[in-house]
Order: structure tokens, then sequence, then C-alpha cells
């Protein structure tokens, strides 16, 4: 044993240096950090400013309430080319959301099938489905949209030979023309019917269950649902007289007339994107349905649970969890995707804001807030998504 | 509590390791309660006690993998504080081996041997590997040198962590339940490496259910328990004499087969 | 951009021990039960009702060589003879004639990497500098002005080296940018934590079309008075930072699976932060992440068509510029089977290729507890 020399008790023979501690060392790297991000980007800054002043372009947010000028095809609320910037944005920003809603909900139901589909004891379909899948992953979606703008816009006929592909639903290069019922006060009251249809599903699932667990007997609640959600309505509408007027399109001269008309623009960006982002779905429902393993399909098939059963009370609830989270990202997805209709020129919020971009220069603004736009709608929709998997982990406990 | 002398004759000076009314909380919950402990200079000691008492934190604290609120420590005379480059140092005389091996698997066992030496102790790489080579002879698996951790046994990969921290030439050896990840037919291996170790005068400090490997390398016996020291004692006093209900308790439990 | 692997494992095969054959194979494959049976008869009319059609106009009554629109369009089908004449111009734009052959070995080059990557087994590092050097050197083969070759401006890089270019090029120089926002995403320190946030989220918020905006647009008004850069360095810039943060979020999922232990070991050793992260996690990390990485590099490769919209001319952008010649203004279904098949090939071998890894790697593990 050496003896030790080292001082008194208490005392270390290493000095301690404030500026290698751990805190210091901590705010300092944080604060050099933001110091250093601030100082970049308010160069930056101060370059826009100068160059903008230089080029003479204006700035502020004023040019929002000047007149815009221009026409737009597809507007959900009134607008006229007297309106301000700031209203056209607000009709592309709607256009937007039309087509992110609908796209997703039918890119849910067709992705969902596709997937199911994949997974056939039909070779023939799951070949089919296969290859639409690896086509249309494998393609850019910007090709993919450009070409549906050419089948509709260019290779669709005139409207004297549209295709007529349902009853009073016609298909031709000036768009997509389908009858709307006019607005009658019944209406209202099926959709009142409907909500009591929902309703009363709930209550009759509650008594169905409550009488599963006391006696044991099962009710067809899924059934009886359906009924009552879809023929609660259906009543009122037949006691009303079933009044149903439709505005039926027809050919005037070398347009169309009455009726909705959809033009290619937007019939190609929402087919274009539908088509691309069920593909992406298939696969997502795909892997999460075989993500749930063997083990439990087997299991709850010796317990004696019939297929149907199996699917409903095993499998789907285990690859619901597993698929609803990249599903959501493809939501997300097709939102942004949907910016690309200023290439296929339909008049979503991305093409309006280019345009206003082109004819007032004030590039800075305008993309700010198209930016700040979309991220606002992606947040929201990640914002859902992380409520219900937080729901979700709590029904786990 | 008073510091517990350890049987062996005194010597002047300081111990190599001290911790001195040492405090750590999680949150809430106050996991070490006023710890006090010196070990000298070549001495070996084994900490035990039943799950949850500290033990394993307490040896982290000591190179820093946790951070201790209250006291000091200190090895090798200095202290272990939020500077930097104390803890850098001790690190550097203080080598860990951990229950999960922790080898770095996309590096061979000589590599994982010498990143240390090459990047810390800023060894030229042909001396490293002479060095790396060294060690992996004697935990006696020098053929071993340029396979991949996970084509290695349990016991094996053990006894090349062990030679990992050799290789950085500590002068106080950790060791946090080394063999309680290994299958039994590979825990006399490991422990033969370690008394080999103790024979060889490196100052231990050893986590660990391993009650024969205790008495027959161990010079002071720690017992543990709820975040407290409860008893500190020489191998043959400990097992023969335990002072402590708690202690009598555990060893009554941990013997009884 | 999507994240998602493309698994396409096996699916689920009826578990027998014979291998069928012929009808064996049909009756319990096609016909297995009445749906199934209707649901063959339906499919195969359907096909049928396409591919025909389809298979007479794609090669029955195609041209291939002809010399304008009106005769080619004579007998109805497929004008191949567009693409024979112009595939040049589709492939490499308006670099100027005589040194074509430049992007044309560039392509090779770029084909070469593809199948050295995906064939034989190089080494991380060796793969590296096989691909940054492949790069550096089509970089330079499209400048020129040295060894005789005459300089050729950015603004005549066109067509498929481009779409090559930005995608390997902007992941690239993406590469470190992701790695400094995926570990800084998982930093202790809070600033440091909330900037990477910042990035990654508003990146993946907004559309790519966004960001080329604002780099085409606004980057002339953030640089100092006077100071230029060629269009195509601002879409670089955007493509650096929008790959940056895909990236980044796959690095973070391969940082996320490396066990505490592994940081405890190195931090016992004495090794510091960046040695540690250099040395130790990284390699691991990436190495975990790698079919993610190579996922995402398959959707850059498909959105650099966009860079058309900003008035750049890749292979997509060739194609609308050779429609506008009046001798081909109704060619566009060749010329976009051109483009398809193209992108079909090439991503649909490396999705292959990224599955294979994704198998290998998980296999490769052993002795992980």
């Amino acid at each position: 044993m050496t003896v030790d020399t080292r001082g008194p008790i208490g005392a270390s023979t290493m000095e301690r240096v404030w500026w290698r501690e751990e805190r210091f060392r901590f705010w300092a790297f944080q604060i050099g950090a933001v110091a250093l991000v601030a100082a970049v980007l308010g160069y930056l800054w101060h370059n826009a400013v100068v160059n903008m002043e230089r080029q003479g372009i204006a700035s502020g947010l004023g040019f929002l309430d000047r007149e815009s000028g221009f026409e737009i095809s597809t507007t959900l609320i009134s607008y006229t080319p007297a309106n301000s910037y700031g209203r056209a944005l607000l009709v592309g920003l709607l256009n937007t959301l039309l087509v992110s809603a609908i796209g997703s909900v039918f890119t849910t139901i067709f992705g969902v099938l596709l997937g199911v589909a994949r997974l056939s004891s039909n070779w023939l379909l799951r070949q089919v489905t296969r290859w639409y899948v690896e086509v249309f992953r494998n393609t850019p979606l910007l090709l993919q949209l450009v070409v549906w703008w050419d089948l509709l816009r260019i290779s669709a006929p005139g409207p004297r030979q549209a295709l007529q592909i349902l009853p009073n639903i016609y298909v031709s290069n000036r768009g997509l023309a389908f009858p709307v019922a006019e607005w009658h006060e019944v209406y209202l009251w099926m959709f009142a019917a409907m909500l009591v249809g929902i309703l009363a599903t709930i209550w009759v699932a509650r008594w169905a269950r409550h009488r599963q667990e006391q006696t044991g007997e099962q009710f067809h609640t899924i059934l009886a649902g359906v009924g009552l959600v879809i023929l609660l309505p259906l009543a009122v509408f037949l006691v009303a007289g079933a009044p149903l007027d439709l505005d039926k399109p027809a050919l005037a001269g070398f347009n169309f007339k009455g009726g909705t008309v959809i033009s290619p623009e937007f019939a190609a960006l929402l087919f274009g994107l539908i088509a691309n982002t069920s593909a992406f779905v298939a696969e997502i429902v795909r892997s999460g349905i075989q993500a749930v393993s063997w083990g439990q399909t087997e299991a709850a098939g010796a317990l004696g649970l019939r297929q149907g059963q199996v699917l409903r009370l095993v499998v789907l609830p285990q690859a619901i969890r597993v698929i609803i989270p990249p599903m959501t990202s493809e939501y997300l997805s097709l939102t942004k995707n949907s910016s690309l209709a200023v290439a296929i020129g339909f008049a979503d919020f991305m093409s309006i804001a280019n345009t206003e971009l082109n004819q007032t220069g004030q590039a800075v603004e305008v993309i700010t807030i198209a930016m700040a736009v979309y991220l606002t709608i992606s947040l929201l929709i990640s914002a859902s998504m992380n409520v219900y998997n937080r729901y979700m982990a709590l029904v786990e406990r | 509590m008073a510091v517990q002398e350890s049987a062996k004759p005194q010597t002047a000076g300081q111990p190599m390791i001290e911790l001195r009314n040492v405090n750590k909380w999680y949150g809430d919950f106050h996991v070490l309660k006023d710890i006090n402990i010196g070990v000298r200079k070549g001495e070996r000691v084994v900490v035990c006690g039943p799950s949850g008492s500290g033990k394993s934190t307490m040896i982290r604290c000591i190179n820093r993998l946790e951070e201790h609120q209250k006291g000091q420590i200190f090895v090798d005379g200095i202290e272990l504080t939020g500077d930097v480059k104390h803890v850098e140092a001790i690190r550097r005389e203080v080598g860990m081996v951990f229950q999960q091996f922790n080898l770095f698997p996309h590096l061979t066992v000589l590599q994982n041997l010498t990143l240390a030496p090459i990047w810390v102790r800023k060894m030229p790489k042909k001396d490293a590997e002479e060095l790396a080579m060294q060690l992996l002879a004697r935990v006696k698996i020098p053929e071993q040198a340029n396979k991949y951790p996970g084509q290695l046994s349990g016991g094996q990969q053990q006894r090349v962590a062990i030679a990992r921290s050799l290789c950085m030439k500590p002068e106080v050896m950790l060791f946090d339940e080394p063999t309680s990840a290994l299958d039994p037919e590979m825990i006399k291996e490991v422990l033969d490496v370690m008394v080999g170790l103790a024979q060889e005068g490196m100052t231990m400090i050893c986590v660990t259910h391993e009650m024969g490997f205790a008495r027959t390398v161990a010079d002071s016996m720690i017992f543990m328990d709820q975040g407290q020291v409860v008893e500190v004692a020489p191998p043959k006093e400990f097992f023969a004499n335990p002072k402590s209900e708690r202690t009598k308790l555990f060893l009554s439990q941990i013997l009884s087969h | 951009m999507t994240d998602i692997t493309h698994d396409t494992t096996d699916l689920i095969e009826p578990r027998r021990g014979i291998v069928e054959k012929g009808w064996e194979w049909a009756r319990a494959n096609l016909f297995n039960s009445i749906f199934n049976s209707i649901l063959t008869l339906l499919i195969t009319g359907f096909i049928v009702w396409l591919a025909v059609p389809l298979f007479n106009w794609a090669v029955l009554d195609a041209t291939y060589s002809a010399p304008n629109d009106a005769a080619c369009k004579a007998r109805g089908g497929a004008c191949w003879a567009f693409i024979a004449d112009w595939y040049k111009f589709l492939l490499f734009g308006r670099f100027p004639e005589v040194s074509r052959w430049r992007p044309a070995l560039v392509i090779l080059i770029f084909v070469a990497m593809m199948l050295l990557s995906s064939q034989a087994r190089l080494k991380g590092k060796h793969l590296l500098t096989m691909w940054a050097g492949g790069v550096v050197i089509s970089v330079a083969l499209m400048f020129g002005g040295f060894l005789g070759m005459p300089y050729v401006e950015t603004e005549l890089w066109n067509g498929v080296p481009l779409n090559l270019l930005l995608t390997v090029g902007g992941c690239g120089l993406a590469f470190p940018v992701a790695i400094f926002a995926a570990l800084g995403r998982r930093s202790r320190m809070p600033a440091i934590r909330w900037l990477s946030i910042a990035y990654i989220e508003l990146i993946r918020g907004v559309p790519l079309i966004t960001v080329l905006f604002m780099a085409t647009v606004m980057v002339p008004l953030f640089l100092p008075t006077g100071m230029t850069i060629a269009k195509l360095w601002r879409a670089e810039v955007a493509f650096t930072l929008f790959f940056g943060a895909y990236l980044a979020e796959a690095i973070r999922g391969g940082l996320q699976v490396i066990p505490r232990g592994q940081y405890e070991a190195a931090d016992a050793l004495g090794l510091g932060y960046w040695r540690k992260t250099w040395l130790v996690i990284l390699p691991q990390a990436l190495s975990i992440s790698i079919p993610s990485l190579v996922n995402t590099s398959i959707s850059a490769f498909k959105d650099t068509v966009l860079i058309t919209v900003v008035g750049i001319f890749d292979v997509l952008g060739d194609v609308n510029n050779a429609m506008n010649a009046p001798e081909w203004r109704s060619a566009y279904w060749e010329g976009y089977s051109f483009v398809a098949l193209l992108f079909f090939a090439v991503c649909f071998y490396m999705s292959r290729y990224s599955q294979r890894l994704e198998r290998s790697l998980s296999r490769a593990r052993p002795g992980r507890r």
C-alpha cells in the first residue's frame, strides 16, 4: 500500500472552474445556438427589407384588401373579380379543404377495399390489386395528375358527343355534369330523421349489449343500426310525397345547362389524388392486418368463433391500432399534395396564392401566408390524431 | 452514520473512493440516504442487498452515470462535481462492468477494446492493439479478437467487457451485478477473472449476489437496504455474526439454498 | 412525401404441402367459391376489355417511324416514332448536342452505382465514397470547362440527369442536416430540442411546392444586394431543406432503438458526447435506419419532378416542351408512358432492394438481448 500524500479531507486536488461546469455549458450552449439562429435570420430579414425597398416591392398585408381582378372558376362561396385578394384566398382555401375532405373519404373507402383485396383468396384479384398498387406508388404523383387532366380535358369527347356514364351524368372535355336536387324543406326533416336514427342505434346497441350480458342472447345491432339510419329518413321522404326535383344537365348549344358541372381540373385532381393515395392506404391496411399474428386467428378459431366474428372481435381491433397512425399520415399527405393543383390549373389555395404572388410581387408575404395555412391544417390533423391515440391508450387500461 | 473501518491495518492518508453524506432523489423518491463509505486503494468491497436498495445507483454515482444531489464524492482525491474536466478525469480512472455487458455490436472485439485507449488516452493504434491482445490473453480469449460480440457466448462477452475496461488502465473497477445476466455454467469463468484481478491488487467495488465470491475475495462487505448503508463488516464477521436484523433477514433469504 | 416502408412480404398463401398444377391450382386459387368464381370471370373480362385495345394501340397499330404527327396517327396506334425521334431531347433537354455524351455518361454512372449498391457487397464507408465520388464527377461533367469540354450553364442541365443529380445531391447535402436535426431533437437542452422540432415539423407540415417557391422566389431577396444564385441551386437548397426533415425522422427512428446501455458504456469509458455519438451511436443508428433512408430517397426521386413547376426542365418538363413542337402535338401518351416507365423501373427496383435490405438486416442481428 502506498502512503497517500493528498491534501486535508474535504478538499479536491483538482480545481473547479466555472466555465467547465455542466450547468454553465448547458445554458451557454443553448443561448449561443439561439443567438446564432437569431443572428442569421435577422441578417436574412435585413437583406430582404433592403432588397424589397430597392426593387419597389410593397410590403405588408395591405394588398389583401385590394381588388383581385381575376376570375375563379370553382367557388364554394360567392366571388367576383371585384372582391379582394383576401377573399380570393379564402375561396382557394375552401376549395383545398373540399378536395381534401372528399378525397380523404373516398381514399379511405377505396384504399381499405384494395388492402383487403390484396389478401383475398382469389389469386387474380391479388395480382390485379398488387400491380395497381405498384404502378401508382412507383410513379410520380405530378405525372399521374397530368395524365388524368389530359384524359379528362383532351381525350374526353366534346359536349356534343359527351359520354353518358349513368343516367343524367355526362363526361365531356368541359367537365363532369350531374344533376342536382332542388332544395326542399323535406331534406331538413330527413337530416333530422337520420340524426334520430343514429341516436336510436346507439340506444339499441346499449340495450342489446345489456341483454346479451344478462341472457346471453345476441342481437343484430349492426343490421338494426343500418336500417334505422337509412329507413327513417327514407320514411320521412316517402310520407312527404317523395319530392325530388332534379335540375338535369341538358345540352344547350355548345355546353351543358342545368345541374352542376365539375371542371376537368377539379375532377382530375380529385381522381388523381384518390387513385394515388389509396394505393398507399392499401399497403397500410394490408400490413396492418398482417401485423396481427396468425396465431391470433388460430386461437380465435380454436375457441369456436366463426370467421366473421374472428375478424370483428379479434383481428380488426388490433389491426386498427396499427393502421390509424400511418393512415393519418396519408390524409396529411393528401392535403399537402392537393397543392399540386397549381400545375394543372385548378383554383385551389396554392394556385390562387401563386396568381397573387405574380400579380403583386409580394413574394415574402404570400408564401409565408401559404406556408402558415398549410402548417395549421397539418398541425390540426396531427393534433386530432394525438387525441385519438391517447383515447385509444386510455381505453386499453 | 460513522465511517466503518475495514479490518485491514490503517494506512495514512485518504481513501481511494470516498462518499460523504451522499443523498439522491428520483423526484420524490429518496433513493440514497446519507451514504458514507470509504474504500482504500487495493481494497475489495462487495455491496449486497435486496433489489431496490440503491446499491447499483450508488456505484453508478461514482462515475457520474447518475448524479447525486447532496453530499460529496471523491475519487483519487478529485471531487466529482459538475465540472466536466473532473468527470472526464474520474471516468479515466474508474472502469465499469455492466450487467448487460454493453459491448458495441458494430465493432469487433479488438475494436471494442482499442476504442477508448485510442480516442481518450490518445494511444497510437499499434500500442492500443498490443495492450488489447495482452488483456484478451489475460481473460483467456485471445482467439476471439476479430469476432463480433454477437458471435460470442454471454460469458465470453462479459470477459471482453472486463478486458475493455482494463484497457484504460483504471485505478478502480466497478462491477454492477456482472454475472446476473449469465447462464449458470458461465458464471465461474467470469468470477475467475475477477478473482484474478483481486489477487493482483485492483481496487474493486462489486455489487453482486455471488456470496461464494464475496467470501473468497472481499475485504469488506457492505449491506444496503432501502437506500441506507445498514452494515459494514469483513466477510467472516458479516456472515457469521450479522449485527442488524435486516442483514440477518437478507442473509437467511439468499443463503437458504 | 410518404414515409411508410414499401413492404410486400409474402401474402397469405393457402397452407398446403403439395404444389398444385394446372387445373388443380386454378380450382384452388381462382374458383374456390362461388363468389370467387364470379369475381375471377369479372376481372378476366375487365382485363380483356382493357388490355386488348391497349395492346392494339401500343403494339399492333403502332408506328415506329414516321416523319410527322399526321402520318404517325394515320394507323391510329401509338406513335413510338415520336420517342424514336425525340428521345435524346426527352433524356437530355437542351444540353448542347455536341456534348450530349456527358449527360449520357452521368446517367450511366448513376445506373452503375445503383446496381453496385444493390448487388455487390460493399461496406458502408466504401458505398458512401462511391456515391460521393459519383456525384462530384457527375457535377463536374455537367459543368465542363476543363479538359477541352465546353462549359455548360446550369440553365441547360435538363432531363434525366437533372432528376438524378437533384435526388442524390439533395439527399447527400441533406444528410448532415438530418443528422444534426435528429440528434438535436433528442437533446436534453430544451432550446436545441425546440429548434430541431420547429425545423422538422415546419418542413413536414408544408407541401414541397411551397418550399420550392420559397427558395426560388424568396432566396434572391434574402441574399445581399447584387448577389445572385442560379435557379438550379436555389431549387437544390429547397430540396436539401425538405429532404433533410424527412431523413431526420428516419434517423431518429434508428436512434430510438439503441439501448441506453450503449450510451452508458461509452460514457463509462470516458468518451465525450461527440466522440460517443460519432463512434458508437451513429454507426448503429444509421445501419438500423437504412431501409427507411432508402425509402425516403425513393420518394425524393419522385418528388424531383416538381421542379417543372418552378420552371426548370427535368424529364417531365422536357416531355411537355417536346409536345409543344407542332409536329408532335398529340403524342402525349407516348411521352408520358416514357416518363412513367422510367420512374417505374427505377423506383420499383429500388423498393425491392429496400425490402431485401430490411429482411437481411432484421436477420443479421443475433446476440442482441
